[in-house]
């Protein structure tokens, strides 16, 4: 191996070395940019899968700021979460869970996130009830046997954040006429993330998964103001009388906006009623509520 | 190459220091290498196999007894690059690891922690039997520009995107947290530096050796060749150390006037010279004792 010695650098013209820097550096540059695109490509997005632990920055900030050491991993009392391997859809070295397999337990003292040295868990989370992992998604209404109106609500007894995060909603069930469907509505003002309902669901593929936010949420269009929401918030009504309403109502009654509300008026040629009487006159109305509404052009 | 320095070559280097000292003292360091390597290594598994939690972590973080964080300082920055902030914990731990091998030597760590060592040294080895050369040219200065382009990336895309291919911690990771396609990383590593070139990885790409030999560029632990009067030319010595541009000064200039001692950052204080070395030229030394030793004689 003598002719490394060679290769002292002192017999290297001034020409041979930028002619090597320069090819060095495109060579870097080429491995740089595959780098980055192998990174934008998929190494970046998180399989819907896959759940951060609790307090874990946004997908984009935690990728720079996770050190890939697994300490969250090892502090976990549960064996949660686990570091993704060479093949796996999620960023190489970083933690994640699977809610089917193993969800969070929620522990009080959050331990994952008090361990993390680099802020990738965020140390702020001092509440594990005010984590959000994820989203849980009542995701399949038609293999989910409460719509089939059966007992289950395995999801909403196993949930730690029972009755809020997710609640029963009664309806009736037109099938039997006489019984009701106990269907499961997740709240997202309240959800963690944190799986067990997934993990719980006793369906052979669970109908309730737990989904990264991007996934989970819609998001409603920056304009649309709810009117009760806004009438709530500002204590009043927030249309103004206008001068003149109009009510697409059926013929023979009318609307009194400020007044009485709906009235409905005398047939002509009835008595006019007695002063200081509720008497209501008798139905001006056709028996087929459809002709009924397509009879009235009128209101006021 | 003449051919009595072919005839060289092909022999095993560090033969003769075994014939003259011994195959224990001929192989010192070597075997306090592998022990040193091994050690860390159990340390940190001895939480995952038999349940006693020493070390947590992986050589990117851990913490030691739940009380001394230490952090690869290299990944922090690239955390700061990527405009994260990291917690004490993590400033604290890459804190105590750079002053650590900038006192030590920066690529101590290369040689007596690194998992890619065993790997590399295990293919260099094969080379040499198998009598491969290797035809990738490729200037030992990439690994400086890759070290820029890992900041850099991290910079750019707020990602650190290099630890999605290092495979220095890759490999660690992967011991320790579940074994995944460890094979195929290994394998990949070895099958690079068998056909690639001798020490492709650790001397020519790795940027994590490069930072380290940044750090440690001012050591005080050196290895130094005061006793290069005694050197009788067999080139062991640029044989097996992993960086051999760095010997020539101090074991060849001493009609220069160059300094014998091992000056270079590069130096991972292996202590491959010192074993394979049958005339006992070189030897640890602090930075501001290796001065020609006067009492050898030549
Ligand atoms: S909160 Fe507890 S169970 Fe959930 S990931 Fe963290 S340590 Fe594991
Ligand atoms: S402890 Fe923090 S830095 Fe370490 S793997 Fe977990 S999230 Fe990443
Ligand atoms: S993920 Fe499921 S169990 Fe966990 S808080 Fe949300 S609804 Fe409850």
């Amino acid at each position: 191996m003598s002719s490394s010695a060679r290769n002292t650098g002192s017999g290297v013209t001034r020409r041979q070395f930028l002619l090597d820097a320069t090819r060095s550096a495109a060579g870097v540059a080429l491995a740089s940019a595959a780098l980055s695109l192998y990174g934008a490509s998929g190494a970046q997005a998180l399989p819907a899968s896959a759940i951060r632990p609790p307090g874990a920055l946004p997908e984009k900030e935690f990728l720079g700021a996770c050190l890939r050491c697994g300490l969250c991993v090892r502090d976990c009392p549960y064996n949660t979460l686990k570091l993704a391997q060479l093949g796996e859809e999620v960023a190489l070295g970083t933690p994640y869970f699977e809610a089917r397999k193993v969800p969070c337990e929620m522990c009080d003292d959050i331990p994952c996130v008090a361990v993390c040295p680099s802020g990738a868990l965020d140390p702020q989370l001092k509440k594990i009830e005010l984590a959000r992992m994820g989203l849980a998604v009542l995701i399949d209404h038609e293999a989910c046997i409460a719509f089939q109106g059966l007992r289950c609500e395995v999801c909403f007894n196993v949930c730690p954040v029972r009755g809020k995060a997710i609640t029963l909603e009664y309806r009736r069930n037109q099938r039997t006429g006489m019984h009701a469907f106990f269907i499961p509505v997740v709240h997202s003002s309240d959800c963690t993330g944190c799986g067990k309902c997934e993990k719980a669901c006793i369906l052979e593929e669970a109908a309730i998964k737990v989904l990264p936010f991007e996934l989970a949420k819609g998001m409603l269009g920056k304009h649309y103001r709810l009117g009760w929401k806004e009438k709530q918030k500002a204590g009043h009504a927030i249309i103004g009388d206008d001068v003149k309403h109009r009510y697409n109502l059926p013929e023979g009654m009318h609307y009194e906006h400020a007044g009485r509300g709906l009235v409905i008026d005398q047939p002509p040629g009835a008595p006019a009623p007695l002063p200081g009487s509720d008497a209501l006159p008798d139905s001006p109305f056709p028996d087929d509520p459809l002709k009924r509404l397509n009879s009235g052009k009128g209101g006021i | 190459m003449s051919e009595s320095s072919a005839a060289r070559a092909k022999r095993r280097p560090g033969l003769e220091a075994v014939q003259e000292q011994g195959w224990w003292k001929a192989h010192r360091w070597l075997l306090l290498r592998r022990l040193s390597q091994l050690s860390i290594l159990l340390l940190f598994l001895a939480g995952p196999l038999w349940g006693v939690w020493i070390i947590k972590g992986n050589l990117a973080a851990s913490l030691t007894l739940d009380l001394l964080p230490l952090s690869d300082p290299l990944v922090v920055l690239q955390e700061l690059a990527a405009g994260q902030t990291p917690l004490t914990n993590a400033l604290l731990g890459a804190g105590i690891i750079a002053l650590f091998y900038a006192l030590l030597g920066g690529r101590v760590f290369c040689a007596w922690v690194c998992p890619v060592n065993p790997i590399s040294d295990a293919a260099n080895w094969l080379r040499q039997r198998l009598g491969l050369k290797g035809g990738a040219k490729v200037s030992r200065s990439v690994r400086y520009w890759l070290l820029a382009a890992v900041l850099v990336l991290a910079a750019v895309s707020g990602a650190l995107l290099w630890e999605l291919i290092n495979p220095v911690h890759a490999l660690y990771r992967a011991l320790l947290f579940g074994v995944g396609w460890i094979g195929w990383m290994a394998a990949a590593l070895f099958v690079l530096e068998l056909v690639s070139g001798r020490d492709m990885w650790c001397g020519h790409l790795c940027p994590m050796g490069a930072f380290y030999a940044l750090l440690g560029r001012f050591s005080l632990l050196r290895v130094t060749a005061d006793a290069r009067a005694r050197c009788n030319e067999c080139m062991d010595c640029y044989a097996v150390c992993p960086e051999p541009t760095i010997l020539s000064n101090p074991v060849n200039g001493a009609e220069k006037g160059l300094q014998p001692l091992i000056d270079s950052g590069l130096c991972s204080n292996c202590g491959r010279c010192i074993d394979v070395c049958a005339r006992d030229v070189f030897r640890f030394a602090p930075r501001w004792n290796s001065d020609q030793n006067p009492s050898v004689e030549p």
